[in-house]
């Protein structure tokens, strides 16, 4: 074991970059390029500001993808706790001095960009369970003592997402963190029994939804009710999947979206947009690429000798399964709108950065497999 | 060893795997579960939703084609289309609205009410439609916007067509066209698809009746439109179809003429070509100003329209109904010699009445006629020889001869509003009163009152049936093609007086449709309305016209409103010495020349009192103008071959 650690504290920079998952390095340039062509539509096909931003972004935020992989997974491990306090307390931050954008306050001013911290605890919460179910020995895992600081790590920055609010965000927060515990070996009664409570409250918690969520929730029963209201955006969303056809009506033909019938283009509706334009067969390339992330994560979490390793990369891929399923069900008319933006195509910074950070900690997983983290 | 105890680490990392087998097999559940959806909406319902996108995206824009025009038999337009000029707003590429309002309002005469009227339009709508500024400007103030349009911004000129009339003289025959209502799209179906802004529909005339075809295909913009309802960009442009255009066999001189004529009359007259029924002239007065229904009727002039007890808005010439009156004369004793019922040569003694079972009956000549033949009987109008020659002839066949010369029934199917009249009979009476027909009765219908009604083109064509020697003409306003069989008979006749083919083969083979079983007869009631109008005592001697070339045969006439009481009688009460209401219509019907009868006319003039002294002059000048055109008229109907 100390042998190990010696050889691998000691990989070159070539040989950390020769072990990357090279599948799943080109399946993430792939999609990123397929998102540039999809956001070059959204913009009318012409380099706009849509256009330009996301690629810049995504050249930088696959540089931090890089660095990223580039540092040991110990040193992600011991900064497991302090990174999910950082973004905390840049959630704290929103609910403070953040910025307000039609009707809910989720960004934060950072003179660069504007980030929206809830993004990035997506990451962090996954992060902060996954050292803390390392450390914890399978006998003590069901205990109840053990129980509380997960569930107050994952409690707090959920309600602090909700009340932005932004239901859609904190509710993929909260997935990801129960995620970790279940697979850390907290057993599934717990899991039923915080169902049971949760059904309990929820009557309460609906009566604090702002009435714009309650009516997403009754719009996505019946779309049809009010098809210019709030309805509008999954009917207009299924007819441009739908009227893709096959083979899609082709690039920048996307009548659609170029007339604006299709809502939100740029961010949660992009699959829609490019469903529309590319057709059947474009739509499962796309579930392809994200399958094939999926998969490669899955696999380095399998390779990965630290459960810590194991638990982070099984977690994130299982979430990052979610952002990506819950989106597509969203503008495929099968979940209410919650407003989840499909990771790595859609536009938005604070979401490309959570996820290119999140596969970077993965990565480096695959560059320091053999390394126990502490 | 900084790990927890390996073997734990293990157990727990098997742990680890085996939930995520399970999780990693739910995702693929999940995967299957997404790409059946997208085979759900991509392949199997993409054609519901490519035609939902294509509804989305297309928005079509209809265009009003242009009317039909109506010509008269000269190729004079009576119903045109003259552009229309309009002033539209485009409120989205206005700098300053309040700005152009008051500039347009230095150029245009609108009204403060009418700008914050528009104010208040443009405030509802999407600031891309168009407004209506000024729906109707001339040509001037058309010009002068053009002028300055520079500086008014966001301002459209746009020219479009409307209905316009020469004047009002065939307003009634024509009809008019107004805005499309609600209820001409409920019951008008070729309409269904030609519902346009700003279109109008024939109301009444022959508008109303050629609308189907006069109307035109509606054209379409289609434009590409985003989700805000703006156009994007033009996809398409159908510029519709024109309506077509119709030939009327009208002449509009003549009807320019005898609407002056009429002026200020509740009157109607009509004029026909006896040989082919073209109907020359249909006029009704008082008229009213077709133009004012296209841009939305004001509404003191409708209601004038409607208040006014002379009812312009009624085409009397073809829904009129008067009793025919004395003119119904001229088929008694056509009907009478044609069933042999009497002889020219017999006589009736006329003292100013009659009796019968205890009713009096009462010639218009209180002195009576003394000893009346049939000639005497129709120049005179004796009523006394019509009540004795009724009472023989009997009710039934004088009504069918009636209905063989057109009476009772339509004459045009051109006109919706146009009426069938009423030739009484005993069945008729029977069925639609539902009383046995009385003796009275038929001395009455003798002399055309009782249950007689009437309206003045079928008179006309009654008259022109026996001037044109009693053959069956089928009349017609809208001109289509030549026809001359029955002229072509006369002139074959006259041109060769010793055919030895007999008459009835020679009538087959110009396929003509005689209404007599003898045409002797039918010269005699012409020979009989000659010297009525002719020979002194005759009713309208005095409105004769000499020149051969214009002398005309006709018979007077006159519609009761209200019969004399014995002590009016008694009084001599004269028909001017009456309430307007209460006289009597008068009526006359004429054809000429005499000796080579071309047209036949009917004028009736209500509350007009007789017919000699009130429709007779009027007839007598539209019969020489008539005359006077005959020669242009016949140019055309030789020189032009079939009209396209």
């Amino acid at each position: 074991m100390l042998q190990s650690r010696s050889i691998h504290s000691s990989l070159g920079l070539k040989d950390r970059i020769l072990s990357f998952d090279y599948v799943l390095v080109s399946s993430i340039l792939i999609l990123g390029i397929t998102s540039m062509f999809a956001m070059y539509s959204t913009d009318g096909g012409e380099f706009k500001y849509h256009t330009n931003s996301h690629i810049l972004r995504f050249c930088v935020f696959f540089g931090l993808f890089f660095f990223i992989s580039l540092i040991k997974i110990r040193f992600w491990h011991s900064q497991s706790y302090l990174i999910y306090i950082l973004f905390f307390l840049l959630l704290l931050g929103v609910k403070y001095f953040g910025l307000t954008s039609s009707g809910s306050k989720r960004w934060l001013d950072l003179y660069l960009m504007n980030l929206q911290p809830s993004e990035l605890m997506k990451i962090g919460l996954i992060l902060f369970l996954a050292k803390y179910y390392h450390r914890i020995s399978i006998e003590n895992i069901n205990q109840i003592k053990f129980l509380f600081l997960p569930i107050i790590a994952l409690v707090a920055p959920v309600i602090l997402v909700a009340t932005q609010p932004d239901l859609g965000t904190s509710i993929l927060i909260a997935a990801g963190g129960i995620t970790v515990a279940w697979l850390a070996g907290v057993r599934v009664k717990f899991f039923a029994f915080s169902g049971l409570i949760f059904l309990a409250v929820l009557p309460v918690a609906i009566s604090f939804l702002k009435p714009y969520q309650k009516s997403r929730i009754l719009i996505f029963l019946n779309p049809e009710k009010d098809p210019l209201g709030a309805g509008y955006q999954i009917i207009q969303s299924k007819i441009a999947v739908g009227s893709g056809g096959l083979f899609g009506k082709g690039f920048l033909q996307g009548s659609q979206s170029y007339l604006d019938y299709l809502p939100e283009k740029h961010t949660d509706f992009i699959f829609t947009l490019f469903s529309e334009e590319f057709g059947f067969f474009g739509s499962l390339f796309i579930l392809f690429l994200y399958s094939l992330i999926v998969w490669r994560i899955i696999k380095i979490g399998n390779l990965t000798r630290s459960n810590f390793g194991k638990l982070y990369c099984f977690s994130f891929a299982t979430a990052f399964f979610l952002y990506v399923v819950v989106n597509m069900m969203m503008v495929l008319g099968l979940l209410p709108i919650v407003g989840s933006p499909l990771p790595i195509m859609s536009y938005g910074g604070s979401s490309m950065m959570a996820i290119m950070f999140g596969l970077g900690i993965v990565m480096s997983c695959k560059v320091y497999n053999d390394m126990p983290v502490n | 060893m900084l790990n927890p105890g390996r073997g734990v680490t293990v157990i727990k990392s098997k742990l680890i795997s085996r939930r995520m087998f399970l999780l990693t097999a739910a995702k693929a559940v999940v995967m299957v579960g997404l790409v059946g959806r997208l085979i759900s909406l991509q392949i199997n319902q993409s054609t519901k939703y490519k035609s939902l996108s294509d509804k989305n995206r297309f928005r079509e824009w209809k265009l009003a084609p242009e009317r039909g025009v109506i010509k008269d038999y000269f190729d004079q337009e009576l119903a045109s289309n003259e552009p229309l000029y309009q002033v539209h707003l485009v409120p989205e590429n206005a700098k300053n609205l309040n700005e152009l309002f008051v500039r347009l309002k230095g150029i245009l005469n609108i009204t403060d009410q009418k700008i914050s009227y528009l104010k208040r339009v443009i405030k509802k709508q999407k600031e891309w439609e168009p407004v209506v500024v000024s729906d109707n400007l001339n040509w001037s103030e058309f010009s002068r916007i053009n002028l300055f349009l520079h500086e008014l911004e966001g301002v459209e000129p746009i020219v479009s067509v409307a209905r316009t009339y020469p004047d009002n003289s065939s307003a009634h025959v024509l009809g008019y066209v107004s805005q499309i209502s609600t209820k001409d799209l409920k019951t008008k179906k070729y309409l269904k698809d030609l519902s346009v802004p700003g279109m109008t529909v024939g109301k009444t005339g022959l508008e109303r009746k050629l609308d189907e075809q006069i109307i035109g295909k509606v054209g379409f913009q289609r434009y590409e439109v985003n989700a805000f309802g703006k156009r994007i960009r033009k996809i398409q442009i159908n510029e519709g179809q024109a309506g077509k255009s119709f030939k009327t066999t009208l002449d509009y001189e003549i009807q320019k003429y005898t609407n002056e004529l009429l002026q200020d009359k509740a009157a109607a007259v009509c004029v026909m070509d006896v040989y082919n029924g073209d109907i020359v002239s249909l006029v009704s007065a008082p008229s009213f100003q077709p133009n004012a229904f296209v841009h939305g009727l004001n509404k003191k002039y409708w209601n004038s329209l409607i208040n006014d007890g002379k009812k312009p808005l009624t085409n009397k010439a073809i829904s009129g109904l008067y009793p025919p009156g004395s003119t119904i004369k001229t088929l008694v004793a056509l009907s009478a010699l044609e069933n042999g019922i009497i002889k020219t040569y017999d006589t009736f003694t006329c003292k100013g009445k009659i009796e019968l079972h205890g009713e009096k009956f009462h010639c218009w000549e209180k002195k009576g006629h003394g000893i009346v033949n049939l000639r005497k009987g129709i120049q005179r109008s004796c009523d006394v020889y019509f009540y004795e020659v009724a009472r023989k002839l009997g009710v039934d066949r004088l009504s069918e001869t009636a209905k063989k010369f057109g009476l009772g029934k339509q004459v045009l199917s051109d006109f919706f509003e146009e009426r069938s009249g009423v030739v009484p009979n005993t069945k008729w009476k029977k069925k639609f009163i539902g009383q046995n027909w009385y003796i009275g009765e038929t001395l009455h219908s003798g002399i055309g009152q009782g249950y007689f009604q009437s309206t003045p083109i079928q008179l006309c064509l009654m008259t022109a049936q026996i001037a044109n020697g009693g053959f069956k003409i089928e009349p017609r306003i809208i001109f289509d093609k030549k026809n001359n069989n029955l002229r072509n008979y006369i002139k074959f006749k006259k041109e060769s007086p010793n055919e030895p083919l007999p008459s009835n083969l020679l009538i087959k083979n110009f396929n003509l449709k005689p209404l007599f079983e003898n045409q002797k007869n039918i010269n005699i009631v012409k020979d009989a309305m000659f010297s009525s109008s002719n020979e002194p005592g005759g009713t309208s001697y005095r409105h004769r016209m000499e020149n051969p070339k214009f002398t005309f045969a006709g018979k007077t006439g006159s519609s009761q409103i209200k019969r004399f009481t014995e002590a009016q009688r008694e009084a001599e009460v004269k028909q001017t010495d009456l309430d307007y209401k209460d006289r009597d219509h008068a009526l006359f019907v004429a054809f000429a020349p005499y000796n080579n009868p071309e047209y036949a006319i009917s004028v009736v003039v209500e509350h007009g009192g007789s017919g000699g002294s009130a429709a007779a002059p009027i007839a007598q000048k539209i019969i020489k103008k008539v005359i006077e055109r005959h020669d242009l008229r016949q140019e055309i109907n030789y020189s032009e071959g079939e009209p396209t």
